[in-house]
């Protein structure tokens, strides 16, 4: 049963100068069979010209219980913003 | 006041195992997962679970916030989910039968082509359905176990035959579009997870609403047997799928709790005369006549009023009893025995494989 198969997660590339987008997961036996199913699952509809299939087990993500001192640092950085610069308005092709 | 009970202070995920809880403990969503009406008690509310986080967590979901596998859930919301999620994967698995029924006897290479791909559609939601409630903390494998030993339920309009041709068109028009009234606001429901696999499905079944119509439409215009075939469709599928929205809403004890938690937009009742104020037109183009001969435009609501509903032919049908429950049960079984031998030659050949490459390196 699905138990010997591992989950994978999709990412499709819907078309050249895209890039990959994470679209589900799915179980398969392997990777190459991953690739397979995930063409049948996810692009019955030309949603996609490329398949990456990760093992869900691979991935490390973040926690989001450490969202806030992940992320919060970031919010009061406005001066990374080009918005944060006043500039005079007859200045021009700033 | 104390804020926390001793009582139900479990473990967060050591619940996700408590499958006599899940199977009985009810919320309401309608369609596909219509069973969740009729199930028991509800889960108990979050006490227990730090009414701090409960409180953040509704403000989130009031606040129109998504919630995503990770985060911090009430344990009911978490079963919620996962009955009505893995319900309604069951069901387009299920819904891949009556229709499949047709595929060997579609009158042209077109439709033939055209159902192959609507059925292999059912297949594809299944697989977006099972991976969302995966996220939830259920595996697969118990979802499948449960829906094959019978203790899972799916929507009651599988159970019906399809004993004709028009009835694949019946089941386009009706079922699917009953579906997708029912499965548009699912687009915007509070998890992740689930409304990015709705939002998939309902671009996907518009194609199936509408070959259905067009077969209706076809033998509509056809010849005199054609037509009758179309209006005998009409007569078996018109209450099966106006029972899919579920029980009225005041029968529907778990709304309330859906609703607030955005699991659900509509309520039953809402859904159920939405569809009928947009399907009674499109039968009236079709020269078919609805069987329900209390049906009437009504001026004051702006709505047609239909007459009573079958409630005891609803609840024998979601209880087993309906007229091919058995047959969609044994199908399902002898599919998932006979591919047996694939997944474990699959799974063989996989580690043979992983062998070899740890071997080399």
């Amino acid at each position: 049963m699905s138990n010997d198969w591992p989950l994978f997660e999709v990412f499709i590339r819907s078309r050249a100068g895209l890039e990959h987008k994470h679209v589900g997961s799915l179980h398969a036996a392997d990777a190459r069979m991953a690739v397979e199913h995930a063409r049948d699952v996810y692009t019955r509809r030309l949603e996609g010209v490329s398949i990456w299939v990760v093992r869900s087990a691979d991935i490390t993500a973040s926690d989001p219980g450490e969202a806030e001192s992940l992320f919060e640092p970031a919010r009061d950085k406005v001066y990374r913003h080009p918005t944060f610069y006043a500039i005079p308005e007859e200045v021009k092709n700033l | 006041m104390p804020r926390r009970r001793a009582k139900s202070s479990l473990p967060l995920r050591a619940e996700l195992v408590c499958y006599p809880c899940l199977l009985s403990a009810a919320a309401c969503g309608s369609m596909y997962t219509q069973a969740l009406d009729n199930e028991g008690r509800p889960v108990p509310a979050a006490a227990g679970e730090g009414e701090e986080r409960a409180v953040r967590f509704q403000a989130r979901i009031d606040a129109d916030e998504k919630i995503e596998p990770k985060d911090w859930m009430p344990e009911a919301y978490r079963q919620t989910l996962i009955r009505q999620i893995s319900q309604h994967a069951h069901s387009e698995i299920v819904g891949m039968l009556p229709e499949g029924n047709w595929i060997t006897r579609a009158p042209t290479l077109k439709r033939k082509a055209v159902l192959i791909a609507k059925v292999q559609d059912e297949g594809g939601h299944g697989m977006y359905l099972y991976s969302a409630a995966e996220t939830l903390g259920i595996e697969r494998e118990e979802m499948f176990r449960q829906l094959l030993a019978g203790a899972a339920k799916y929507s009651s309009i599988f159970n019906y035959p399809t004993l004709t041709w028009a009835d694949v068109g019946a089941i386009g028009w009706l079922v699917d579009g009953a579906a997708i009234m029912n499965q548009i606001p699912i687009c915007r429901c509070s998890y992740g997870p689930y409304a990015r696999a709705m939002v998939r499905i309902c671009k996907e079944e518009s194609f199936h609403q509408r070959q259905g119509f067009e077969i209706m439409l076809t033998l509509a215009r056809g010849s005199r047997e054609q037509r009758a075939m179309a209006q005998d469709a009409l007569a078996r599928w018109w209450w099966p799928s106006i029972m899919m929205f579920g029980p009225s809403d005041a029968d529907s004890k778990h709304t309330a709790q859906s609703m607030r938690w955005k699991i659900k937009r509509f309520s039953n009742d809402e859904l159920r005369q939405k569809f009928i104020d947009v399907t009674v037109p499109q039968a009236q183009f079709l020269g078919l006549s609805i069987p329900d001969a209390q049906l009437r435009w009504d001026e004051g609501t702006q709505h047609y009023l239909i007459g009573p509903i079958d409630w005891a032919e609803f609840h024998a049908v979601l209880k087993g009893h309906g007229p091919c429950n058995r047959e969609r049960l044994e199908a399902r079984r002898a599919a998932h025995e006979a591919g047996l031998w694939v997944r474990e030659a699959a799974a063989a050949h996989a580690a043979k494989q992983r062998a070899r490459t740890a071997q080399v390196a």
